[in-house]
C-alpha cells in the first residue's frame, strides 16, 4: 500500500507531553519539516529554553542545548559565533523570551545575530501554571492577576514583533497563527523564510506564532482556537513587521 | 645596587603613567625586577593621576608603595599628599613651574626643576616629566641613560619615535640641573 | 620573544588565553578588568577569532555556555559584581558539564562597593555562587608570569575535567606591570569532544547539552558523577607552594597580592630570630589542606596566620584543616586596602611573643 503521510524525519519518535489541544506540537512539526525541507537537519543546532517547551531537545531529531531561563538568545549567539556555518535556531515562550528573556531578545536582534527565534505566545506562563505574562491581554484572568489583567495595576501586553521591528538588524519579523489548515500553512513559509534568511546571512529572523494554552486558559481545544482568532488576533496582528520584500525563497 | 620604591603624582594627562612606565621598563633592560601599579579609578582625564614603581633585585612583593624612596610631584596638591609618606633621607624631585610649596620637613634630598619653563623652551612641554626624569637618573641608581633611551623605544608608539632624540637632550638638561637650593 | 617583557596582568591574561588556543571571548565592561576585554577587541581579530561585547554580564556567561557546547575554547571575564550576576551560568556550566574559563579580577565589596582590590569573593568562588552541588576550579595567580602560565593551564584543566576553571585575582593584579616570559609557542593538546553540538553531520545521533533531569534518580546519577570527577580534580590537581616551612615556627597561609607581600617580611623575621614559612594555595579550591594538615604536626611549629584582603574566608577552610591542632590567627585588610609589610611583621612579632 502507499505510504502517503509519515512522521517527518525532522522529529524523535519520542511523544510529545503537551497536554491535548495545545499547538506546541503543530509547531515543533513544522519546523522539523522545514528542516528537512531545506535539508538542514544534520548542520541545525536548536536552543530550548525554559518553559512547556524546556524538553524539546528530546523531540528535534538535530543537535539542541537547553538553556537557562530567558537566555536562549546568549547561548545561541555563543553557538553560532563558533559555528557561523550551521542553522542555530531558539525556541522560546512568552515569558521566557518577554520577561525574563527581554534584553538578550533584543540584543541579539540589534546585534543582528543571524540565527532564527521561534517565539509561541499564548499569553500566559504554562508550566508554572498559569502566571500572567507580558502578553497577557487586557482583562485576561490569570492565576497572578485573578480579577483580569488591569493596565493601572499590570501594564500592558508587549507586542514583540512591533517592539523589534526598530531595529536594523531584525531583518526578518513576521507574526502568524496555526489555528486552521490555511494559517499553519502560512506559519510554514513564515519558518522556512527564517530559516532562509540565516542561510543568506542577512540577519535576525523571528516568527512569533500566536498559540494555545487550553489548561491554563480554562477552555477546551476548540475554544481556544476560536479565542486565538477573536481574542489574541485583534491585540496581535497578523503579518510582516520587517523583511516583507526579502527575496530569499529562490 | 639599591631597591627603589618611586611614587609619580600629578594631574591626568601629564604623562605621569607613562613615564612610570618608562622607568620601569628602563630599570627592568638593566636586568632588574620592577613592578608598575597604577591609580586607577573613575576619572579618565584632569583627575588627580600617579603610579608606583618598585625597582629591586629580588622578587617584588607589594606593588603598591608606602613609603616611597622617590617622589615625583608634577603639581601642590601631590606634593601635599605623598611628601609625608616619603621615607627619610628620601628624594623629591617637583615642577617648580607648577608646584609653588616646598615640603614641611627638612630630611629630604629636594630638588625643585623649573621642568614646565624648560620643556617649553624646548617647544614640547610633554617634556617637562623626561626633565625631571634626568634629574632621577642622576640622583640615584634607578636607571642610566642607555636604558631610559631605549625603553623610549619600546613604550612609545612608532608614530613619537621620531621626538625621542629631542627628549633624550630634555633628559640631559635634567641630568644638568644643578639644585638651587 | 626570548626576552621578559613589561606587560599589565589583565593584558597578560588576554595574550595567554589566545595563545592556549582561546578564540572566542564574550564580556561585559567593568573596572579593573577592562583591559582584556580591551585587548581582546583587537587581538582576537588578529588572530581570526570572535569578541563580543555582551548586554550584560548574564548574556556573556550564557554566549560562553553556547560556546562551550558547541566544542569551543572560550573565556570571559569580569569583576566581582558582574561576577555575582554570572553565578547563574556557572551552574548550568557545571551541570551540563562544559568547559569554560572565566576570570574574576576581585574587587572589593559588597555591593558596589569599590574598584580596589580585594579578596572578597573566596567563598563565592570556592563554595558554589550559585545554585546546586557544584565545584568549580579556582586558580589564584600572585605574579603576572604566573597569570600567564595559570590562564594557560585553566583551558586544559578545563577541558580535561569539563569544569569551569576560575582565574581568582585582585584588582592589583590585574592593574600592575611586571615582567613576564612567553614560551615561543603554546602546545595545544584538546581532548575530543564527542558531546559537542556542531550538527549531526549525518554521522552521528543528534547530541543534546543540557542540566535538566526530572527523575529523581537520573539527576542523582548525574550528581554522583559530579562528585566523583571533583575528588578526582581534589587529588589530581591540587597545587600549593612552600617556603622556608621545614623548621618555621609561624606559618603564614596567603594567597594571590597577600603572599607576594607575606613572602618579603619573612626575611624580615629571620633577621630578627623569627621562623616563618609560608603556604601560598595557587589552587583555592581543590583547597591544599594535606599539607595543612600536615604542618600542623610539626613539633616546630607553634602558630598559623591567615592573611586575606578580606575579613577571614579562607581562613574556615584553614582552621578545618588545622583541626584545632594549633592556634590559627589573622590579618585581613578590606575595601580596597593592602597589608603593609610592617603590619604583617608586627602581628608575627606579636604571635611570636617579640612584641
Amino acid at each position: 500500500m502507499e505510504k502517503v503521510f509519515a512522521r517527518t524525519k525532522g522529529l524523535t519518535d519520542k511523544p510529545f507531553h503537551y497536554c491535548p489541544g495545545c499547538t506546541h506540537g503543530i509547531i515543533h512539526r513544522l519546523i522539523a519539516e522545514v528542516m528537512c525541507e531545506l535539508d538542514i537537519l544534520d548542520e541545525t543546532i536548536g536552543v530550548s529554553s525554559v518553559g512547556c517547551t524546556y524538553n524539546n531537545y528530546e523531540y528535534f531529531a538535530c543537535d539542541m542545548v537547553q538553556a537557562a531561563h530567558g537566555r536562549a538568545p546568549a547561548v545561541a549567539t555563543g553557538i553560532k559565533r563558533v559555528h557561523p556555518d550551521n542553522m542555530v535556531f531558539t525556541y522560546q515562550g512568552d515569558g521566557d523570551l518577554a520577561a525574563i528573556g527581554t534584553a538578550e531578545i533584543i540584543h541579539a536582534a540589534a546585534r543582528g545575530e543571524k540565527i532564527c527565534t521561534f517565539f509561541a505566545n499564548n499569553a500566559v506562563y504554562g508550566m508554572t501554571s498559569g502566571q500572567m505574562a507580558p502578553t497577557t491581554l487586557l482583562g485576561q484572568v490569570t492565576t497572578t492577576s485573578p480579577f483580569g489583567r488591569d493596565a493601572d495595576l499590570q501594564g500592558y501586553p508587549i507586542n514583540v514583533c512591533e517592539m523589534l521591528a526598530t531595529l536594523p538588524g531584525a531583518v526578518y519579523l513576521e507574526r502568524v497563527k496555526v489555528t486552521d489548515f490555511k494559517s499553519i500553512q502560512q506559519a510554514k513559509k513564515a519558518i522556512r523564510k527564517a530559516f532562509r534568511v540565516q542561510q543568506q546571512r542577512l540577519g535576525f529572523a523571528l516568527v512569533e506564532i500566536l498559540s494555545t494554552c487550553p489548561t491554563n486558559w480554562g477552555k477546551s481545544p476548540a475554544e481556544s482556537l476560536a479565542w486565538v482568532d477573536q481574542v489574541m488576533v485583534p491585540q496581535y496582528p497578523l503579518g510582516v513587521f520587517r523583511g516583507a520584500d526579502l527575496e530569499v525563497d529562490a | 645596587m639599591t631597591d627603589y620604591s618611586i611614587i609619580l603624582a600629578g594631574f591626568g594627562g601629564q604623562g605621569i603613567l607613562s613615564s612610570g612606565r618608562i622607568v620601569a621598563t628602563a630599570a627592568l633592560l638593566e636586568g632588574r625586577e620592577v613592578s608598575w601599579f597604577p591609580s586607577y579609578g573613575p576619572e579618565m582625564r584632569g583627575g588627580t593621576a600617579n603610579c608606583s614603581v618598585v625597582i629591586s633585585d629580588e622578587a617584588i612583593g607589594s606593588p603598591v608603595v608606602n613609603e616611597p624612596d622617590v617622589l615625583i610631584a608634577l603639581n601642590g596638591p601631590s606634593l601635599e599628599k605623598f611628601a609625608g609618606q616619603v621615607r627619610p633621607g628620601g628624594l623629591v624631585i617637583v615642577d617648580r613651574s607648577l608646584v609653588h610649596q616646598q615640603p614641611q620637613r627638612d630630611d629630604l634630598r629636594f630638588f625643585a626643576i623649573p621642568a614646565s619653563e624648560m620643556a617649553s623652551n624646548l617647544g614640547n612641554m610633554a617634556f617637562a616629566t623626561v626633565i625631571l626624569l634626568g634629574c632621577l637618573s642622576r640622583n640615584s641608581d634607578c636607571m642610566g641613560r642607555e636604558a631610559f633611551e631605549k625603553a623610549l623605544y619600546e613604550v612609545l608608539p612608532e608614530r613619537h619615535h621620531h621626538l625621542i632624540p629631542a627628549e633624550m637632550s630634555a633628559f640631559d638638561q635634567g641630568v644638568a640641573f644643578q639644585a638651587a637650593t | 620573544m626570548n626576552q621578559r617583557i613589561l606587560m599589565k596582568g589583565n593584558e597578560v591574561i588576554a595574550e595567554a588565553a589566545v595563545r592556549a588556543g582561546c578564540r572566542h571571548y564574550f564580556g561585559y565592561p567593568i573596572t579593573p578588568q577592562t583591559e582584556i576585554m580591551h585587548y581582546m577587541a583587537h587581538r582576537m581579530i588578529e588572530a581570526g577569532g570572535v569578541m563580543v561585547q555582551a548586554e550584560s554580564e548574564v548574556a556573556a556567561i550564557n554566549m560562553v555556555y553556547g560556546a562551550a557546547a558547541a566544542g569551543a575554547r572560550v573565556m570571559t571575564s569580569s569583576s566581582s559584581p558582574g561576577i555575582s550576576l554570572k553565578q547563574e551560568g556557572f551552574s548550568y556550566i557545571a551541570g551540563a558539564e562544559l568547559p569554560a574559563v572565566v576570570v574574576n579580577i576581585v574587587r572589593s565589596g559588597p555591593g558596589l562597593g569599590g574598584i580596589l582590590p580585594a579578596q572578597g569573593d573566596y567563598f563565592q568562588a570556592t563554595k558554589g555562587g550559585g545554585h546546586g552541588d557544584y565545584r568549580n576550579i579556582v586558580l589564584a595567580p600572585a605574579s603576572i608570569q604566573e597569570l600567564y602560565e595559570l590562564t594557560v593551564d585553566a583551558f586544559n584543566l578545563a577541558e580535561r575535567y569539563r569544569m569551569l576553571t576560575m582565574i581568582f585575582g585582585d584588582g592589583t593584579l590585574g592593574q600592575m606591570m611586571e615582567p613576564v616570559l612567553f614560551r615561543e609557542e603554546e602546545p595545544i593538546n584538546r581532548p575530543d569532544r564527542p558531546w559537542a553540538v556542531t550538527g549531526t553531520q549525518g554521522r552521528r545521533e543528534h547530541n543534546t547539552v543540557q542540566s535538566i533531569y526530572i527523575e529523581a534518580d537520573d539527576l542523582e546519577q548525574v550528581n554522583l558523577r559530579l562528585q566523583a570527577k571533583y575528588h578526582e580534580v581534589a587529588a589530581q590537581e591540587t597545587r600549593y607552594e612552600t617556603v622556608g616551612c621545614d623548621d618555621a615556627e609561624i606559618i603564614v597561609v596567603a594567597f594571590g597580592t597577600c603572599s607576594r607581600i607575606s613572602r618579603n617580611v619573612i626575611r624580615q623575621a629571620a633577621d630578627e630570630g623569627i621562623k616563618v614559612g609560608l603556604v601560598r594555595p595557587i589552587t583555592l579550591w581543590p583547597f591544599p589542606e594535606h599539607i595543612l594538615d600536615q604542618l600542623s604536626q610539626k613539633g616546630h611549629v607553634r602558630a598559623f596566620l591567615d592573611i586575606e584582603l578580606n575579613s577571614g574566608q579562607m581562613l574556615e577552610d584553614v582552621r578545618l584543616a588545622v583541626n584545632g591542632r594549633r592556634p590559627v590567627h589573622f590579618l585581613g585588610r578590606m575595601g580596597g586596602n593592602l597589608p603593609t609589610q610592617k603590619e604583617i611583621l608586627e602581628k608575627i612579632r606579636e604571635i611570636a611573643g617579640r612584641s
